[in-house]
């Protein structure tokens, strides 16, 4: 695909939904309010694991102001057995199944009387025996979470928590391990780790009893909101009209429901709109970490850096209920690599922990690392330069990969080749000082999408897509059909519609939405382009075949078309009414070939030998992106990816004690990067344009938060002259280490 | 118990309000006086998402109650620039692109803006230290501290 | 005839087969095809797979057309973040 040229794209506007979040006037989940409105609190369970044998809420009903009272027994079963173990992640239906799950909820007049009603409610358990660490709940005899969900075709060797298996791969690796001259095996541990947004899950939600109901709430995907809340009320689809609020951070965390069925049921019951809000501990507890990792990873290398083989085995960690997201990491692992021989088995893996829900490429980070640190110890032990090493076998176009089709263009090797260019490669290191490198790669996807364009008579555009924006999309959609029609992004303003002002949307997620909305709202543009040319050709009195669209205008074409001065978009806009009516354009679909990325980071770190703290000195992130619509908000996606899988590697972990329960639910505790601990990210783009979008845009949210891990820690490694073997490297534990 | 009478100024506007003794200040701000532009990301005072002045101090409107602003002056996001003019720091935000989300925002203007008014010259790591209290998620703070470094810029009257 | 590769785990059920020719022109006729041909199939393709036509993979679309001498890979279904 040669390089286009734009007008817009690559230009870097302010978003249109700048202002309002400079000035506070932007609304969040936690932000809306409703007359008549009710509180609601949410009682959940103490233990890791118990049975419940008996809710006693009738003291909790008799307190003044309390409304509504509501417990797993309120929820009719449903069919689809996914939305059931959704809907018993929300409400505990006979047993609770980790620290933090749902018992009761109660709505009431003040959220001071909701926590008093909570206090009333009695819930009699008989605590049952957990497990919260993988390779335990994989043991035969360990805790089971569920009866009959154990993966098919598994033998007795591991337990009825193993709900998924599978493997990837291609040639022989024995054969290969027999061919190294080195071969190294190691066994990783990561820890599950937050989301982390800093928004809590918050929704305001008002049902009736004829089954009509609105639902305000902060997710990732309204529709995937309205149909499980549907599924699991028993209510049409239709009549629940779902509005996504602004969304302060998802990062896959929300795209499931964790609080709106129960707000909703809590409203129908009450017949007064309900607010729920999430409390820090309770995210902590009770919405989505990502999975922890048990892996082992063997990789065998020529005396000049070619990998022979590769065999990862990954044992993920996913909560209390059956999921499927070992699969990501065992097609990651090796993606980045042309291997002859190479194997990927993943397990998944239920325990009394919070479901896992999706963070940011899901699945991927904690495999890569692992294959990626084993190449840089054979690199230290061969004594080769670990870029020139992942060169000598990156993927390419035509490459097979390692989870089955062949790579269509792709930019590894131009990312590796600006790495090594790069003035931070070669600049020089103090002591106590280390470099990490390593790649990462990300599928990206498409899905289900709706556009609706309209052109307003005075030549403006409105545009309303499906997808929530999470960090400018409407800002790369607005620059899209600007410069799809040729019209000064000014001209355009995109709104995320309700559920009832547009068609369905799959859940902004896979980092698809610049991908899938932008190819939805480039048809969209299309179409409105036909009807314009139409209109000008009417005017002209010309055949519609003999107007093109050239630079925002109609201009007649060819020798017969007559010689017409072009006509701009407003002008035939300002006629409208008189050549047939509005002028718009729709366009619904679902775009594949969203085009993997791939990217490699560059760390320089120092350790402190007397207190085991790491501090980052340099980072720099490279990035195959496609194509950079809005560059600025391209770089953000890429730095803020970076330094959440700083944040893995180094401090962020789930901490359970022996009783089952979480021990650290806050951001003290629980610690994320702050300013001071960061210097600046260097983001550099790299454009190897995506043959499956018309403006080569590959989706770019995810790829960032895969190598970091794996940097860090081969940094650590050359800065101390140990390397540490599981996630995250906290002081204590390099301490330990030295 | 029986509700407390706090008559105070927000913004510049003097303002009276009914509060629970246990009631915070975000509490106040967000439920009963409708400035939802401060935000509660943690309610502990670890997240910065609250971060509002009371007589130019900084402080975590969650770690202060209502009844305790009885008499002075709260500044929140609300109250930061004109509607014809944005205060640097916004403008800045804006142009840096150092938003996604935008939840983080209004406190990190909040805060940026009080370490501006005693120290108008910061470096990067004066700001990251000082913003260290301020999480973001998204974005790596990265845009962040260069929209701050180039707001102070611009407020020392220097061509940015 | 399109070139089918039963990828990975799915393998074990098509009794360790792991490349056949299908005479298949949209991706739903070649799956219908593919259960036919091994029923233990059937729960795995019906709760949805992904496949790599000729390098670009699709999520559970019925009628992508599959030319002639197109490779497809039959993946277990991806899932986003
Ligand atoms: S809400 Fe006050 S610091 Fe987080
Ligand atoms: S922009 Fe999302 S938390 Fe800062």
């Amino acid at each position: 695909m040669s390089k286009q040229e734009f007008k817009i794209l690559g230009t870097r506007p302010i978003r249109p939904d700048g202002l309002d979040k400079v000035t506070g006037k932007a609304m969040f989940g936690a932000d809306k309010s409703a007359t008549g409105m009710l509180h609601a609190r949410i009682l959940r369970s103490p233990h890791a694991h118990a049975e419940i044998i008996s809710i006693d809420t009738s003291k909790a009903k008799a307190l003044p102001g309390v409304k509504a009272v509501i417990t797993g027994a309120d929820f009719d079963d449903v069919e689809n057995r996914w939305t059931r173990y959704t809907m018993q992640n929300c409400m505990a239906q006979g047993r609770a199944l980790y620290d933090g799950h749902a018992i009761a909820a109660v709505a009431a007049t003040s959220k001071k009387i909701a926590g008093a009603a909570l206090k009333l409610i009695e819930v009699e358990y008989k605590i049952l025996p957990h497990v919260t660490d993988v390779d335990e709940a994989m043991q035969p005899g360990a805790p089971l979470l569920h009866e009959g969900v154990k993966a098919r075709k598994l033998g007795d060797d591991v337990s009825g928590n193993t709900v998924g298996y599978y493997s990837f791969g291609h040639g022989d690796v024995d054969a290969g391990f027999a061919k190294a001259d080195e071969v190294i095996e190691r066994r990783f541990k990561t820890a599950a780790t937050h989301q982390g947004y800093i928004e809590p899950q918050a929704c305001l939600a008002d049902l009736g009893a004829d089954g009509r109901g609105a639902l305000w709430c902060t997710t990732q995907g309204h529709y995937m909101v309205r149909e499980t809340c549907a599924e699991i009320l028993g209510i049409d689809a239709s009549q629940l009209r779902v509005t996504a609020s602004e969304i302060g951070g998802g990062f896959g965390g929300k795209t499931t429901v964790f609080i709106e069925p129960v707000a909703l049921k809590l409203s129908q019951k009450s017949g007064r709109p309900v607010k729920l809000v999430m409390s820090r501990e309770e995210v902590f507890r009770a919405t989505g970490p990502t999975m922890s990792a048990s892996m082992d990873v063997k990789i065998g290398m020529g005396k000049d850096g070619k990998i022979t083989a590769g065999h990862a085995r990954l044992r993920y960690q996913g909560g209390a209920f059956p999921y499927n997201m070992v699969m990501m990491g065992a097609m990651s692992a090796f993606a980045c690599y042309d291997l002859e021989n190479v194997q990927s088995e993943g397990w998944d893996v239920m325990t009394n922990r919070p479901k896992m829900i999706s963070y940011r490429a899901p699945g991927a980070p904690m495999a890569v690392y692992g294959v990626e640190s084993v190449i840089d110890e054979l690199c230290q032990k061969l004594g080769l330069d670990p870029i020139e090493v992942r060169l000598l076998n990156a993927a390419k176009e035509g490459t097979k990969s390692s989870y089955g089709p062949r790579f269509k263009a792709i930019g590894l090797v131009e990312a590796l080749k600006a790495a090594k260019a790069h003035p931070h490669y070669s600049a020089p290191l103090p002591a106590n000082t280390g470099r990490g490198v390593a790649c990462g790669f990300w599928f990206n996807f498409g899905g289900q999408v709706s556009v609706s364009m309209a052109i307003n008579t005075d030549g403006t555009v409105n545009l309303i897509e499906g997808n929530p924006d999470i960090g400018g999309s409407r800002a790369s959609i607005s620059m899209m059909a600007a410069e799809a029609l040729g019209i000064p992004f000014e001209r355009i303003r995109t709104i995320v519609g309700d559920t009832a002002s547009v068609g369905f949307s799959d859940v902004t997620d896979g980092s698809r939405v610049t991908f899938a909305v932008g190819i939805a709202t480039i048809n969209a543009a299309k179409a409105a382009i036909r009807e314009l040319c139409k209109r000008a050709a009417m005017i002209w009195e010309i055949d519609e075949d003999a107007v093109e669209w050239v630079d925002g205008t109609a201009r007649p074409t060819g020798h017969n078309a007559g010689d017409f001065p072009p006509m701009s978009l407003a002008e035939i806009a300002a006629t409208s009414g008189k050549t047939g009516g509005p002028i718009a354009g729709h366009h619904e679909g679902a775009p594949d070939k969203a085009g993997v990325s791939f990217g490699v980071h560059l760390v320089d770190l120092e350790v402190d030998p007397e207190t085991g703290f790491t501090s980052i000195k340099r980072y720099t992130a490279f990035q195959d992106v496609g194509k950079a619509i809005h560059p600025a908000y391209v770089e953000g996606q890429i730095q803020g990816g970076a330094v959440q899988g700083i944040g893995w590697a180094l401090n962020e972990e789930y901490i359970y004690g022996a009783d089952g329960r979480l021990q650290n639910p806050g951001f003290l505790d629980y610690r994320i990067p702050v300013a001071s601990d960061l210097p600046m990210i260097d983001a550099v783009i790299i454009e190897v344009p995506n043959p499956g979008h018309p403006y080569g845009v590959r989706g770019c949210g995810e790829t960032a938060i895969v190598p970091p891990l794996a940097a860090v820690a081969n940094g650590v490694a050359q800065a101390v002259g140990v390397r540490l073997f599981e996630l995250p490297m906290s002081p204590p534990k390099i301490l330990k280490a030295l | 118990m029986s509700k407390i009478h706090v008559s105070t100024q927000v913004n510049g506007d003097q303002v009276e309000f009914l509060c629970e003794p246990e009631e915070t200040l975000l509490d106040v701000l967000r439920d009963h006086l409708n400035l939802t532009g401060a935000k509660e990301g943690c309610g502990t005072g670890d997240c910065g998402a609250c971060s509002v002045t009371i007589d130019g101090r900084l402080v975590a409107a969650c770690l202060v109650l209502g009844a305790e602003v009885e008499g002075s002056a709260v500044e929140t996001v609300e109250g930061i620039g004109a509607p014809d003019a944005l205060h640097p720091l916004q403008r800045q935000i804006l142009q840096h692109a150092a938003l996604q989300c935008g939840i983080c925002t209004p406190g990190i203007i909040v805060a940026a803006k009080a370490l501006l008014a005693q120290n108008p010259d910061p470096s990067e790591q004066e700001v990251r230290y000082w913003l260290a209290g301020n999480l973001c998620r998204c974005t790596g703070y990265d845009k962040i501290i260069r929209a701050v470094l180039a707001a102070a810029g611009e407020m020392r009257g220097e061509n940015p | 005839m399109a070139h089918v590769v039963i990828f990975g785990s799915l393998r074990s059920f098509t009794d360790g087969v792991s490349e056949l020719e299908i005479d298949a022109r949209s991706t739903r006729a070649l799956l219908n095809a593919l259960v036919e041909r091994f029923p233990a199939l059937s729960e795995t393709v019906e709760a949805g797979v992904s496949l790599a036509i000729d390098g670009e993979i699709y999520k559970e679309a019925w009628f992508t057309p599959i030319g002639p001498d197109s490779e497809v890979v039959v993946m277990p279904l991806m899932v986003g973040g």
